[in-house]
C-alpha cells in the first residue's frame, strides 16, 4: 500500500507538476504561491492517500487541495480580499473534467508566459525548468554551472520581471503566435538537449527532461499544426531521443554513433519521429529544426554506421549553416566532411570554424584515423579540459589509453 | 498597467530621418493612440546638446553640459502609456518611428 502511494505520486509528480503549477498561477496570479501550494499538496497526498486510499482521479485531487491550501493561505495572509473572492467565484473553479482530459492545458499558459521573448533565453529555460518541470533550485544550478543561491536569485529576478513589467498569463492570440511561437522552440530544444548531453554530473541523459521538452513540444504542435518548424523540432527531439539508451554503455561511458546497437534503439520513437518530419516537410517551408531534423533522419534511418548516406548529410549541413551558422553546426558539419570525404577533408572544414567545446575532441578524432598518433593524444587531452560530463571523460580517456 | 516609453537614437540619423518624412508616421502613431485613449503623456525634447546635467555634491550644486550619459544615442522623446500588457506596450513602441533606426525602452511605471 505505502509502495503503491509513493509510486502513484512518483508518476504523478513527473507528469502533472507543470499542470498543477499552471493551474495554480492562472488561479492565484502568483507564481511562488503556487509553486508552494503545490508542493504542499503532494505533501498532504502522501499522509492523506495512504490513510484514506489513492483518488481516482490522484491530479484532480492535488489541482483541488493546492488550490484550497492557496485560498487559506491568502486568507491568511489577508494580502487582500479581493484576491480571495476571485479565487471562490465559481467562473474560477477549475474544471476538473477538463483538466483531467488535458483538453484544457494550462501548461501552453506557462510555456509562452515563461518563454516570453521579453526575457532571456536562459531565464526562459530556468523558469520552464522550475515551474513546469518541477526541478528543484539546486539541480538548476547544476544545469547552468552556477551556484545555488545566484540561481535563486536569477529565478526570482524573472518572475519579479514577470509580475512587474505586465508579462501577460496567457496563450497569445492567433496572430501573434508566429512571431512567439520560435522562443518557445529554442526554450524547449535547450530543455532537451540539457536532457540530452548534461553539461555536468554522472549521466549523459537525463531521461526526464527529454521526455518534458518531447511532451510539451507535443502539446505544443497540437497549438500550432501549421508550424512546420514546431513539428520539426518535435520529429528531431524524437529521432535524437530514440538514441539515448544506446548512447551509453553499461558502466556509463559514451558509445560513439558508429559503434552504437542500432538494435538498442527505440523504433517506435524514430517511427513517430519520421512520420513527425514528413508532415513537416510536406508544408514545403524547410528552417533550422526541420534541417537537424532530417539530419538525424539519415542516422536513424541507416542500418549500419558504414551505410549512412553522409554526402546526403553534407548536403543538409550546408543548408543548415546557411540558416544556422553557429559554431556547433560548423563543428558537426566538419564531422561530416570527415566521414563523407576523409579525415584529411575534415580537418580542414574543421580549421575554418570557430572554437567550440567539441572542436579539440572532433580534430583528435580526425587526427587519428589519419595515424597522427601524437597529435591526436595532445587534441584528446586538451578535450579533457573543457567537458566535465563524467560519461563523456570516460570516452575520451579510453580513447587517450589505446 | 502604465509604461514609461524612453524614446532614443542616433541624433543625427534621427534628424535625417525626420527630414526625410518619418513625421507623418509619428503623427499617425500619436494619433492612434489619441484615438485608443491609451495616451497619458507625451513630451519630445530638443537635442542632447542642450541639455544640463545637474549634480548635489557636499551642498554644492555642479553644473555639467551635456546629458549625463554621452554618446551618439540619446533620449529623445518620452510617451506614458496605459494599456492592458507588456504586449501591447511592445506594439505601440514597435510603432514608434525611431523604433526602426534607434530603440524604444519600456519601462513599467511604480504604482505607489
Amino acid at each position: 500500500m505505502t509502495d503503491d502511494v509513493e509510486r502513484v505520486l512518483a508518476d504523478t509528480f513527473a507528469q502533472d507538476w507543470g499542470r498543477l503549477v499552471a493551474t495554480l498561477i492562472r488561479l492565484t496570479g502568483d507564481w511562488d504561491l503556487a509553486e508552494e501550494c503545490t508542493q504542499d499538496a503532494f505533501a498532504a497526498a502522501l499522509r492523506t492517500w495512504r490513510r484514506d486510499g489513492i483518488p481516482d482521479v490522484p491530479r484532480a485531487w492535488l489541482t483541488t487541495t493546492a488550490r484550497n491550501r492557496a485560498i487559506d493561505r491568502i486568507r491568511r495572509e489577508r494580502v487582500g480580499a479581493e484576491k480571495v473572492r476571485s479565487l471562490v467565484v465559481p467562473t474560477d473553479e477549475p474544471d476538473l473534467d477538463a483538466i483531467a482530459s488535458g483538453i484544457a492545458d494550462d501548461r501552453l499558459r506557462l510555456l509562452f508566459t515563461c518563454c516570453h521573448p521579453a526575457l532571456s533565453l536562459s531565464s526562459r529555460v530556468e523558469l520552464a525548468l522550475r515551474t513546469l518541470c518541477g526541478l528543484t533550485t539546486a539541480e538548476i544550478a547544476r544545469l547552468f554551472g552556477v551556484p545555488e543561491p545566484t540561481m535563486a536569485k536569477r529565478l526570482v529576478r524573472t518572475k519579479h520581471k514577470i509580475a512587474v513589467a505586465g508579462i501577460p498569463y496567457q496563450v497569445p492570440s492567433a496572430d501573434r503566435l508566429p512571431e512567439r511561437t520560435p522562443a518557445v522552440l529554442a526554450a524547449l530544444y535547450l530543455m532537451f538537449t540539457e536532457g540530452y548531453a548534461a553539461t555536468a554530473g554522472p549521466h549523459l541523459v537525463r531521461v526526464d527532461l527529454c521526455h518534458e521538452a518531447i511532451d510539451l513540444a507535443r502539446v505544443l504542435t497540437g497549438l500550432v499544426p501549421d508550424d512546420p518548424e514546431a513539428a520539426g523540432l518535435l520529429a528531431l527531439m524524437l529521432l535524437q531521443h530514440a538514441r539515448a539508451s544506446a548512447r551509453t554503455g553499461v558502466d556509463g561511458v559514451l558509445v560513439p554513433l558508429e559503434e552504437q546497437d542500432r538494435t538498442a534503439w527505440d523504433h517506435a520513437a524514430i517511427d513517430a519521429g519520421l512520420a513527425e518530419l514528413r508532415r513537416a516537410v510536406r508544408r514545403e517551408r524547410v528552417g533550422p529544426y526541420q534541417l537537424q531534423a532530417l539530419i538525424a533522419a539519415c542516422h536513424a534511418t541507416a542500418p549500419t554506421a558504414a551505410a549512412t548516406d553522409w554526402v546526403r548529410i553534407v548536403g543538409l549541413y550546408d543548408e543548415l549553416v546557411a540558416v544556422l551558422p553557429s559554431a556547433t553546426v560548423q563543428v558537426n558539419r566538419a564531422v561530416a566532411v570527415g566521414m563523407a570525404r576523409g579525415p584529411q577533408a575534415g580537418l580542414d572544414a574543421l580549421a575554418g570554424t570557430p572554437d567550440h567545446p567539441l572542436s579539440p575532441a572532433v580534430r583528435a578524432d580526425l587526427l587519428r584515423r589519419l595515424g597522427r598518433a601524437t597529435e591526436a593524444a595532445e587534441a584528446y587531452r586538451e578535450a579533457l579540459t573543457r567537458t566535465d560530463n563524467q560519461a563523456e571523460r570516460a570516452y575520451l580517456e579510453g580513447r587517450l589509453r589505446t | 498597467m502604465q509604461y514609461l516609453l524612453l524614446i532614443s537614437a542616433d541624433e543625427d540619423l534621427a534628424v535625417t530621418r525626420m527630414r526625410e518624412g518619418a513625421f507623418a508616421s509619428f503623427d499617425t502613431w500619436i494619433t492612434d493612440l489619441e484615438q485608443r485613449g491609451v495616451l497619458r503623456a507625451h513630451v519630445g525634447l530638443h537635442e542632447s546638446a542642450t541639455a544640463t546635467t545637474v549634480r548635489l555634491r557636499d551642498g554644492e550644486v555642479l553644473l555639467t553640459d551635456g546629458p549625463f550619459a554621452e554618446g551618439r544615442e540619446q533620449v529623445g522623446g518620452l510617451a506614458v502609456v496605459d494599456c492592458a500588457d507588456l504586449d501591447e506596450a511592445v506594439a505601440i513602441a514597435a510603432a514608434h518611428p525611431a523604433a526602426a533606426f534607434g530603440q524604444v525602452e519600456v519601462r513599467p511605471v511604480r504604482v505607489s
